[in-house]
């Protein structure tokens, strides 16, 4: 288990080290390092098209959280510590988090799917016969568009977050919006912000090449892109979150 | 046998020599030689899963011997690096079993790729071309189509065009013929022996299809358990005294092929 994991690892690594040099070779033709049309296509799918999904349960979830915890803390009378710790807790972790596992979920599937089924059908090996570098043309446009669009997406779950939160703080807490975004503003630290935008590119990264990992190593017809597709899925999730813990402990041991 | 007296001794397009190759412990080839002159066609007749796929995905170095060597116009394929090797293929075209069309792409577009890609050429060349080479196959009105709107064997002719688009020296073709009706198949050999002609070309030609392999082939090799076991012109290996061969060739269910394998 755990070699299979080094090894997976290594292969995911390499395939980053590939793409990167398969770019490379186009920009010394003097070529653009990937199709625009297709990198525009998945720019669309992967960020507009995620927005709704992030921003609904980002906002339930600071929604729900600002209500439990502004119960409880009310029964100390310190309600007014619910816009810190939404603020704090999104920007820094559940943000970044949330939307990677919604990211695995709704792209990394489809990337894993579509790459796997253009595997099966024999089309990455075309790619390749013709001398285009398959990793340029398929793996290089969606790990760009899941890279650049991640912090966006964690932009744009961290403020739908706190419009949930100061609604029902305003509404179950008497707290005045301008008074919620005031408190929350202030109680950020430049260190929560940094951490959370790191997060989201490695959190980006991680899962445009795990999914076109998963993609490219499909093997036996349909079913092996159903496999594929779920095991890309499972090991994008579990990959976030370890590399989350990790990071947590890590700026914990080193900043506090 | 004097290359000195003659004019320069054309070397041969393709070599395979002594190649083996196994996945794990499953041995597909096993001292596999092979040799491809200019402008031949060369049918590669063999049993299913024997491994001829095998062999074309070697000849492009998609797919690395476990011994032997594999040379394309005298460059030993098995030691080229990336960028080579992506200059070696642009010489070859693949004509796929199942096509294997970009399927998120147009006729157009399918066939524009590798030009667009590899070439400097303009829009309007480019689309010149596309026109031509679809006229070549007789698909012409398809070229706005999507691939999942054509049947298998208008997907195979443009399969064939995708793989002339870059006018290539070698061409390999895999079952061209294999699962069409019988006027599209010979369609289809009609058009590569034409295009080997046209584009003066070599050809290397997978199929099952006897009546093809002979129609089309200026010579035939039969591939049995990893082995080349007959080569010769169409007239000696319909005329084989190798009961592996005869069997073969006459379809007859009597004969060394079935038990052994048993
Ligand atoms: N990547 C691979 N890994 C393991 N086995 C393979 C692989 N590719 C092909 N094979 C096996 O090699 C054998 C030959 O395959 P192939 O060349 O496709 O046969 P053919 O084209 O003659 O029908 C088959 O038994 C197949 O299962
Ligand atoms: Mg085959």
């Amino acid at each position: 288990m755990l070699r299979r994991t080094l090894q997976h690892t290594g292969s995911i690594v390499w395939l980053l080290v590939l793409t990167i040099q398969e770019m490379g070779d186009a920009i010394r033709r003097g070529r653009l390092p990937f199709r625009t049309k297709i990198f525009f296509q998945q720019c669309d799918r992967t960020g507009v098209g995620s927005v709704p999904l992030v921003a609904l349960v980002s906002f339930f979830i600071g929604l729900t959280m600002a209500l439990l915890t502004g119960y409880q803390l009310r029964t100390f009378g310190q309600q007014r510590l619910v816009p810190a710790l939404v603020g704090i807790a999104f920007t820094r972790e559940l943000g970044p988090l949330m939307t990677g596992i919604m990211l695995a979920a709704r792209i990394g599937a489809a990337y894993t799917a579509e790459i796997g089924t253009m595997k099966v059908s024999d089309e990455v090996e075309a790619i390749e016969a013709m001398g285009l570098g398959p990793l340029r043309f398929l793996v290089s446009p969606r790990l760009l568009a899941v890279f650049m669009l991640m912090p966006c997406l964690v932009i744009v779950s961290d403020m739908t977050a706190m419009v949930g939160a100061s609604l029902i703080s305003f509404w179950a807490f008497d707290i005045p919006l301008r008074t919620f975004f005031a408190t929350a503003l202030d109680s950020l630290l430049l260190r929560d912000l940094v951490a959370g935008v790191l997060k989201s590119f490695l959190f980006g990264l991680i899962i445009g090449l795990v999914s076109c990992y998963k993609g490219l190593t499909v093997q036996g017809g349909a079913a092996g892109v159903g496999d594929a597709t779920t095991s890309s899925v499972v090991a994008s999730i579990t990959t976030v979150i370890g590399m989350d813990t990790l990071i947590n402990i890590m700026l914990v041991a080193l900043f506090e | 046998m004097k290359p000195e007296d003659s004019a320069p001794v054309e070397r041969p397009l393709v070599e395979l020599r002594d190649i083996s190759l196994a996945f794990g412990e499953k041995e597909i080839l096993k001292n596999v030689s092979l040799v491809a002159g200019r402008r031949e066609r060369i049918v590669l007749l063999g049993q299913s899963g024997g491994g001829k796929s095998t062999i074309l995905r070697l000849i492009l170095g998609i797919l690395p011997p476990t011994g032997g060597t594999v040379k394309f116009n005298g460059a030993d394929v098995t030691r080229m690096r990336r960028r080579r090797l992506n200059k070696m293929r642009q010489k070859i075209g693949m004509v796929y079993q199942y096509s294997a069309l970009i399927s998120s792409l147009s006729v157009r577009d399918n066939l524009a790729l590798p030009l667009e890609e590899l070439t400097d050429k303009t829009r309007a060349e480019i689309d010149e071309l596309v026109q031509m080479k679809l006229e070549m196959v007789g698909m012409a009105d398809a070229r706005d189509k999507m691939p999942s709107e054509l049947s298998g064997g208008m997907r195979k002719r443009i399969g064939l065009a995708r793989g002339i688009m870059m006018d290539p020296e070698l061409i390999l073709y895999d079952e061209p013929s294999a699962g069409l009706d019988p006027v599209i198949s010979a369609v289809i050999d009609e058009l590569i022996i034409e295009l080997s002609e046209k584009i003066g070309a070599t050809s290397i030609i997978v199929t099952h299809e006897l009546e093809s392999a002979f129609k089309i082939a200026t010579r035939v090799a039969m591939l049995y358990k990893g082995e080349i076991i007959a080569e010769g012109t169409p007239e000696e290996i319909r005329s084989s005294e190798d009961p592996v061969v005869a069997q073969f060739i006459s379809g007859s269910t009597q004969g060394p092929i079935l038990e052994t394998s048993k």
